[in-house]
């Protein structure tokens, strides 16, 4: 996959999700929720905890660029469309946190993909996909930790 | 508390009947399960309806419309695939709480072909493929490769689930299919989400199965209990937080939570089980439920699948009824379909596929979301 940025991206991409942020000047990043009561990390805003039950004491991370790879399949068929075959990963952020994307720069065979692998988070436009009204979107993906970005 | 017994089960052969309607093919089964008791309509004091794709559509009163408006009570529940199970655990309660004495459940879904699921919302852009993906094929593959990463679980052992499962059809006319798939078919047929195969995900199809539940004064009084099945244990759990939520439904903890319930509530253990009906949605979830029901020690899922010890003829049988995998799975009528199997080895008038002196039996579904619906049955002494 072409990691190019720059050229397909828009002055101005909306985020793919509500949890990725793009600073006005700065890299974009990830922002998770903690309750600060029993410190469980929650993806997209809200009040109370599902962990512990408290009210109001969720405060905004940081969530780390860098990671493992929990789990994954390899996706083979998908909804027309949509370009197959992709890893769908599942990865658990260092520091807490985890998050689910699509694993690039690695060939989709189980061979090829190892448990507990370090990958970074890298962000690039949302693969060509625009909104009803032709915005474009930065979205955030994984590749192995030793690849060059 | 009375004792609650099943009086009357049964289901149709699940197929695909888009000449039909919902109730019309709810009806159905109401009328199977009635005349397996000899009973009527007009003897039910409520109908428990579980249904998912008309939730909103008053699924049980146009069932009632069908075979009979006798003015009782009517519940319609909806709880993803636990919905059929639900369903009969609360017009079980009905009866355990002494309101009712003679209550029906009926389970009965309509489903359309391809793929359920599908990840993110519809605002914004589609994120299905950009973020990884929703499709419950690949959900449930990346369950199975959890194990996978714990206990190096192979492609190789999820697929003979499917082996198994369809061989078990072979014997069931009531399975959507009677076909054997041998382990290379499995393994060769169209890759949808690794490690799940076109033939290791669960069938689409139509269906419906109702069971007359019965306190144990109404079933002597009506001289029913030489074929009751005494209902003894009924638990539906949710999911317990975990950290991984957000983003990999969990599939195990509600199971594990809902498997030691039911064994204290009915008083005995995984080893007392005779055979087994679990949520087979995917091959992977199979392989993840003899743990998560203790059939077996964590980790030893594999071994248990590669010895035959969960075939027809091994320990403890799992799917004899061809499962969800070849029966197939029409969502809200799947929960009562594993009571009729279940029953129907109890009764010991299982044909083929009977699990011989089969005494006791428990049934197991998952709705992602999640909830988890258990049932301990035996055949009344
Ligand atoms: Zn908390």
């Amino acid at each position: 996959m072409d990691l190019d940025t720059g050229e397909t991206m828009s002055d101005n991409p909306l985020p793919a999700v509500d949890y990725l942020k793009i600073p006005e000047d700065g890299d974009p990043y990830l922002e998770g929720y903690k309750c600060s009561s029993c410190e469980a990390i929650f993806l997209g805003e809200r009040a109370n905890c599902s962990k512990c039950g408290e009210r109001d004491q969720m405060e905004t991370v940081t969530l780390a660029n860098s990671g493992t790879l929990y789990a994954y399949s390899i996706v083979h068929r998908s909804f027309p469309g949509i370009d197959v075959p992709y890893i769908s990963a599942i990865v658990d952020l260092e520091g807490g946190g985890t998050i689910k994307g699509n694993l690039i720069n690695v060939d989709p065979e189980p061979e090829k993909i190892e448990f507990g692998m370090p990958v970074d988070v890298v962000y690039d436009d949302a693969l060509g996909r625009k909104d009803g009204e032709g915005n474009s979107y930065l979205s955030y993906f994984f590749q192995p930790s030793n690849a060059a970005s | 508390m009375t004792d609650a017994y099943v009086v009357g089960v049964d289901m149709i052969k699940f197929g695909r009947f888009p000449d039909r309607t919902v109730p019309q093919i709810g009806a159905e089964a109401a009328h199977l399960a009635l005349d397996d008791s000899g009973l009527t309509i007009q003897d039910m004091e409520a109908l428990y309806c579980g249904n998912l794709g008309q939730a909103s559509g008053m699924v049980g009163q146009r069932i009632l419309q069908e075979i009979g408006q006798t003015g009782i009570p009517v519940v319609n529940v909806s709880n993803a695939c636990a919905t059929g199970a639900t369903a009969f655990r609360e017009a079980w309660a009905s009866v355990k709480a002494g309101l009712y004495d003679l209550v029906i459940a009926v389970g009965v879904e309509q489903m359309g072909k391809g793929l359920l699921g599908g990840a993110g919302g519809s605002k914004g852009i589609s994120k299905e493929g950009l973020l990884g993906s929703g499709t419950m094929p690949s959900v449930f593959a990346e369950a199975g490769m959890e194990h996978a990463r714990n206990y190096g679980t192979t492609f190789e052992q999820f697929a003979k689930v499917s082996v198994k499962n369809h061989h078990h059809s072979t014997m069931n006319p009531k399975a959507m299919y009677q076909i054997e798939t041998p382990l290379d078919t499995v393994m060769n047929a169209e890759m949808i989400s690794y490690p799940n195969t076109k033939l290791m995900c669960s069938v689409n199809v139509d269906g419906s199965a109702a069971a007359i539940i019965a306190s144990e004064k109404k079933a002597k009084e009506l001289g029913l209990m030489s074929r009751a099945i005494k209902v003894r244990a009924s638990v539906l759990t949710s999911d317990p937080w975990q950290e991984r939520d957000l983003v990999m439904p969990d599939v195990n903890t509600c199971t594990r939570k809902a498997a030691a319930a039911a064994y204290e509530m009915a008083g005995l253990g995984a080893e007392d089980i005779d055979l087994v009906e679990l949520h087979d949605c995917f091959a992977t979830a199979e392989i993840l439920h003899y743990e998560n029901l203790g059939l077996c020690e964590d980790g030893e899922a594999g071994r248990m699948i590669d010895e035959g010890e969960v075939a027809l003829g091994g320990k403890v049988p799992v799917n004899v009824s061809g499962g969800l995998l070849s029966k197939g799975h029409p969502l809200g009528a799947t929960g009562i379909a594993n009571i009729y199997e279940v029953s129907t080895h109890l009764r010991g008038e299982a044909g083929q596929r009977q699990v011989e002196g089969a005494r006791i039996g428990l049934t197991h579904v998952i709705g992602l979301g999640s909830a988890c619906g258990i049932h301990i049955l035996e055949k009344a002494s």
